[in-house]
């Protein structure tokens, strides 16, 4: 994987980020020059060397499964672009 | 106007547990110094007014009562990043207009538990994204020692009001220097806590594996005084940890004698500005005298810390910042076909440059394909950052370094190039990736009159030494107690 290429218009899709022509240029360019960068990290020698995920050693946290007031729905769906009937509304999904 | 925005959050305290003020004077002069002094700096993005007068009334009605609380109507300012409940939270960004935050971050809700109350809200580059607040969505927030220069970032708004004194202290938050950096460049102290130490509940994330809440304030007891109150396991946060919270005060008030110092070698290097290799020399001979034991150590994976870290926190960035869909919260795209339509179109709205790049970087380097050979790989070199700590703290108490390479640079300066951006953060991304605290205090100035940053590291949940090595430097030196207000009277 010498020289990897970053298709900036297929990850923006994968990103689901509409992204006008100019800015795909941009982007083309400086990420280029970003990830040309941050394969300085492919010469370090890792092998048998565990991948830390998190800075401190995270394992399952359990609480007691005791029932607790939650946030009040009025002031979550306060914030909706769009909202009826106690829902979220969104344009259409599927034919 | 009166004076008490120069107050530090201890000495506030004080006057107000005498009598000597109340909350509502005290308040009164901080919102009329941003008045007087924000135009020219925009480190504000809100400020409440009404509301934080009402909080400061019903906090001095309290204490006649006979209230206490550690905090008892001390003003705090906080970064637009953290939630405060029925305050908006737009993170710096236009994606999140008109969002009102339904509930208390928990690093807010211990604060107001001891009766603080919530001046406003702090620029920041949006989402925590950029190390120079020029990425804020609402226009850039200006260095108060010279508003030509950036005031760092992506704390800059809570860096620049605290040295300012628009604030008596701030929030912020830390990802890869995120309040250490800023500290240094507006001459506060920033303190980054171990991951873990306080709750991200309510923090918006960007890098859920690096991001920590952080104090921005005008000494180093400040800073003791509300990591205490902030510091502890949340329910609400399981990567926060049950590890009891020192007596931070304590700490900061004993002597530098014994201490033993570590200086990583890595970091003292070419590209280190002249005036900051002085400043960072003379704090270490200072420390010296004071009986620190001072010894080289060497952190030999330094020179990968910022590509790994760029790696981890756009691939964090690049899901976490899915959840910002135009459905539930914030801005919408008006003209949607269809769900799909609605996304792409919402995100390319709402989002700013320096956001979009990193999630397409993020979401490359998660790709099927690439993922192992950038993720996984940067998460591996991660363990060897890790290990370099572990290994120089078995023979230092702390390290001390530079905070960054350079002072502040002018505005406009570095955002054509967003890699020589990143570059920047050299000193303070190793330290995120190992989830190790952090320390910036004034050292110095550059011959412009910019202020340079100590850095002081300590291992996880080592508070206590990072605190005990820099209130030992602020008692035997004055640069916290410059401000830019008084500048050439020093």
């Amino acid at each position: 994987m010498a020289s990897d290429t970053l298709d900036v218009p297929y990850v923006a899709r994968l990103a689901r980020l509409n992204l006008s022509a100019a800015e795909t240029a941009e982007f083309q360019s400086q990420l280029g020059q970003i990830l040309e960068y941050v394969q300085a990290i492919r010469g370090v020698d890792v092998t048998g060397v565990e991948p830390t995920a998190h800075a401190i050693r995270v394992q399952n946290v359990f609480r007691d499964d005791v029932p607790a007031e939650g946030l009040a729905m009025e002031w979550i769906l306060a914030n909706a672009p769009q909202q009826a009937d106690n829902q979220f509304m969104v344009p259409r999904i599927v034919e | 106007m009166g004076s008490l925005n120069t107050l530090t959050v201890r000495q506030a305290v004080s006057q107000l547990e005498r009598g000597l003020c109340s909350s509502e004077e005290l308040v009164r002069d901080v919102l009329a110094a941003r008045a007087a002094g924000d135009g020219a700096i925009h480190g504000y993005l809100q400020v409440d007014a009404e509301s934080a007068l009402a909080a400061a009334q019903k906090a001095d009605a309290a204490r006649a009562k006979g209230a206490g609380g550690r905090l008892l109507g001390v003003p705090v300012a906080v970064k637009d990043i953290l939630n405060v409940a029925g305050q908006a939270c737009r993170c710096g960004s236009k994606i999140l207009e008109g969002y009102v935050s339904p509930y208390d971050a928990t690093a807010v809700a211990r604060l107001r538990a001891e009766g603080a109350v919530f001046l406003g809200r702090t620029n920041m580059d949006e989402f925590g994204m950029g190390s120079s607040n020029e990425n804020s969505a609402y226009g850039p927030t200006h260095n108060p020692w010279n508003p030509a220069h950036v005031p760092g970032g992506s704390s800059g708004g809570s860096a620049a009001v605290v040295a300012a004194d628009m604030a008596l202290c701030a929030l912020g938050s830390d990802t890869g220097g995120s309040v250490r950096q800023p500290a240094s460049f507006c001459g506060c102290t920033g303190l980054k806590p171990s991951y873990g130490r306080i709750s991200r509940f309510g923090l918006t994330a960007y890098a859920s594996s690096l991001d920590q809440v952080g104090p921005l304030v005008k000494d180093v007891e400040d800073a003791a005084l509300l990591l205490g109150v902030m510091a502890g396991v949340d329910p609400h946060d399981s990567s926060s940890v049950d590890v009891p919270v020192g007596d931070y005060a304590a700490a900061c008030r004993s002597s530098l004698k014994g201490l033993r110092v570590g200086l990583p070698r890595e970091y003292f290097v070419a590209g280190l500005a002249p005036a900051v290799e002085k400043a960072i020399q003379a704090a270490i001979a200072e420390c010296r005298a004071l009986g620190a034991e001072v010894t080289d150590v060497s952190l030999p994976h330094t020179s990968v810390a910022i590509p790994t870290y760029y790696i981890i926190a756009t691939a964090e960035a690049s899901a976490n910042l899915a959840r910002f869909d135009g459905v539930r919260y914030g801005n919408r795209a008006a003209d949607a076909e269809d769900v799909l339509d609605l996304y792409g179109k919402t995100r390319a709205q709402g989002f700013g440059p320096e956001v979009k790049r990193r999630i397409i970087l993020g979401t490359y380097v998660l790709s099927s394909g690439y993922h192992d050979a950038y993720y996984v790989k940067a998460q591996q070199v991660r363990t060897l950052i890790r290990r370099d700590f572990e290994e120089a703290f078995k023979t230092c108490d702390v390290l001390l370094t530079p905070v960054a390479p350079t002072a502040a640079y002018k505005l406009g300066e570095k955002t054509a190039d967003p890699l020589q951006m990143y570059l920047g953060d050299i000193f303070t991304v190793p330290a995120s990736l190992a989830g190790i605290c952090g320390l910036s205090v004034p050292c110095g100035f550059t011959p412009d009159g910019l202020p340079i940053g100590l850095q002081v590291l300590g291992p996880a949940f080592g508070e206590a030494a990072v605190l005990r090595a820099g209130g030992a430097y602020q008692a035997a030196t004055d640069w916290h107690l410059r401000r830019p207000s008084r500048r050439g009277q020093a």
